[in-house]
């Protein structure tokens, strides 16, 4: 077909040679977006004229011979939590329907200096709160692998709009899987760099010890491109890490495994994870094996925690993070009947504005901060939090990397889990502890669960900075399964019908 | 059991500045509740011992240069408020007439 089907990488190096100008593939990609969106959802904003401008600039910049960075003119979707000038960011919230930011996040300043166009703003949960997108005030995205089920959340607009063909490439951000978990889903890449890898400066925050920004796509090259584009120190983000963490491109074109120790993690394996994830997984371990890495076994046992301890910190975080909402400098107001007082027009305004999901995170978050419970509750949490630390240091004593299942299932059908937050929260069971621990984790296709031919996924983690080592593994894996199926995990998806 | 009540509830989300409704009050209260219970595996899981992580890579006096730079303009700034005037937000009495 045309050049959507094409990776970002392809992009680049089609461009490059001027086989095509990015004005071809941005318009191809928005023809494909007015196609599919409307059925799919994907995208809350689609910046048509934008994005069209910015692709005749760089072919111009091209033709002048000047030097660009290896992503310019590749187009990418960016999640709606991301602040855009002139662009409407809503982070899939009524309060904030019709904002424009005066001001861009600056992993938006790094795309626009990479000159890539943007398409438009992607769908999530409201304020990134869910693992589905049915949390989104703009209805749920839905996953092109099955339109009956969910592509997985907060990111599920990105990891729709990247596995359907409507962007190579996309923006995410994960505070305890939303990231990881809709790439999981969705057959796509999808990874949480280590904390402070990445700006956060223009992210609205949901939990800021454990929000980071990240990469999907559609193959781990892809992936390691936009992280070098996306990474760095910034001096608006006082937690973004002061040094480089080498290139992630380069670890993409890793091509051996030999001598690789790789940890299993014994608690996120086994009981409670679907027949097929767990069969593909294993596949997955042996390819990798028969290439001469080594399995070790290790153990975590304070995962066992890191749920509980999480929807403690995650809403106490949040509900002082959404506290800016007031109805005073940006998003909804409503004016409650007869003299109201600021206060009253706050409390009506929080009411109308937020969602269920929200209300009821920052009910729990502000119970967790309250005197007399915050030992009890937020500082146990944050106690976890070492404990976990300590195990994944030990665990790192004996692997390079460690390995898991990213969810215990394949993609769940819409409504399935909307009334029982408790078997939501279950979703997240293995990306957590790395947001809890600041550590980087990726998550990779590994083919079809048996049972329903939908995609399962294998996450790896390593030590904080070294983000370098998942990009190496996964460079390998990803040739590995390729050259077992003779073809590449995107060639398994049905064709979208639409209409 | 949990201590999670209706009027607990009515309580948080005051303090959280958030209207709800009766039937917001049932669901949270049963579905907070659900939730309380489960965190109490956290406080078994620690002790006195144990140091509290706030931050996972912690870092501390994070300063840049105190020079001047761009910045917004008064107006951008104002550009995402329901009202203005005179270059300031505009709100309600913040005290009650009565």
């Amino acid at each position: 077909m045309s050049f959507v089907n094409k990776s970002a990488s392809e992009l680049s190096a089609m461009l490059a040679s001027k086989e095509i100008s990015s004005v071809e593939i941005t318009q191809a990609q928005l023809d494909n977006i007015d196609r599919l969106n409307p059925k799919i959802n994907s995208y809350l904003t689609v910046t048509h004229e934008i994005a069209l401008a910015q692709a005749k600039e760089v072919d111009e910049l091209r033709a002048k011979g000047e030097k660009l960075s290896a992503l310019a003119g590749v187009p990418i979707a960016v999640k709606d939590n991301l602040t855009t000038i002139g662009i409407e960011t809503t982070a899939g919230s009524k309060i904030l329907k019709g904002w424009i930011p005066p001001y861009n996040a600056t992993v938006v300043q790094k795309i626009l200096a990479n000159r890539m166009p943007i398409l438009g703003k992607t769908n999530m949960d409201e304020f990134a709160m869910g693992s589905s997108t049915e949390n989104s005030a703009y209805g749920p995205s839905l996953n092109p692998w099955d339109l009956k089920r969910t592509p997985g959340g907060s990111g599920g607009g990105s990891s729709s709009a990247v596995a359907s063909m409507q962007a190579a490439i996309a923006i995410g951000s994960d505070t305890g899987g939303s990231i990881r978990f809709p790439a999981a889903v969705t057959g796509t890449v999808g990874v949480k760099p280590t904390y402070g890898a990445v700006s956060r400066y223009g992210l609205i925050a949901l939990g800021s010890s454990l929000d980071q920004i990240g990469p999907v796509a559609r193959n781990v090259m892809d992936a390691a491109m936009l992280q070098d584009a996306i990474s760095g120190p910034d001096a608006m983000d006082a937690t973004s890490l002061p040094e480089s963490l080498g290139s992630m491109t380069e670890a993409a074109k890793n091509d051996s495994v030999k001598g690789l120790k790789i940890g299993i993690i014994k608690e996120l394996t086994g009981e409670g994870f679907q027949a097929g994830v767990s069969e593909r997984f294993q596949e997955a371990l042996d390819l990798l094996v028969a290439s001469g890495a080594e399995i070790v076994e290790v153990s975590c046992p304070s995962f066992q925690y890191a749920i509980a301890a999480y929807y403690l910190i995650q809403p106490a975080e949040a509900s002082s993070n959404l506290a800016r909402f007031d109805s005073v400098r940006f998003g909804l107001r409503v004016m409650p009947e007869g003299a109201a007082t600021v206060e009253k027009v706050m409390a009506a305004t929080r009411e109308e504005g937020f969602g269920p999901e929200v209300k009821r995170r920052i009910i729990l978050g502000t119970y967790a901060l309250s005197s007399g419970y915050y030992d009890a509750y937020y500082g146990s949490a944050q106690k976890v939090r070492t404990l976990i630390q300590a195990d994944l240091a030990k665990a790192f004593e004996k692997a390079n990397v460690l390995v898991s299942p990213t969810a215990p299932t394949t993609a769940f059908l819409l409504g399935e889990k909307q009334e029982d937050p408790l078997a939501m929260y279950l979703n997240d069971i293995a990306t957590i502890p790395a947001n809890l621990a600041g550590v980087p984790g990726m998550s990779l296709p590994v083919g079809l669960a048996k049972e329903d031919n939908l995609p399962v996924g294998a996450q790896f983690l390593a030590p904080a900075r070294e983000d370098a080592r998942l990009y190496k593994v996964g460079a390998v894996l990803e040739k590995l399964l390729e050259n077992k199926w003779s073809k590449k995990m995107m060639d398994f998806a049905p064709e979208l019908r639409v209409n | 059991m949990s201590e999670i009540t209706p009027e607990l509830v009515r309580h948080l989300a005051g303090l959280a500045r958030i209207e709800v409704t009766d039937a917001e009050v049932a669901q949270f209260a049963s579905q907070l509740a659900l939730i309380v219970d489960s965190v109490a595996t956290v406080k078994a899981a620690v002790n006195d011992d144990i140091k509290a992580t706030s931050h996972p890579i912690p870092m501390a006096n994070v300063f840049r240069e105190d020079v001047v730079r761009p910045s917004l303009t008064q107006a951008e700034a104002l550009s995402g408020a329901a009202e203005s005037e005179s270059g300031r937000f505009k709100v309600s009495a913040i005290l009650d007439a009565d």
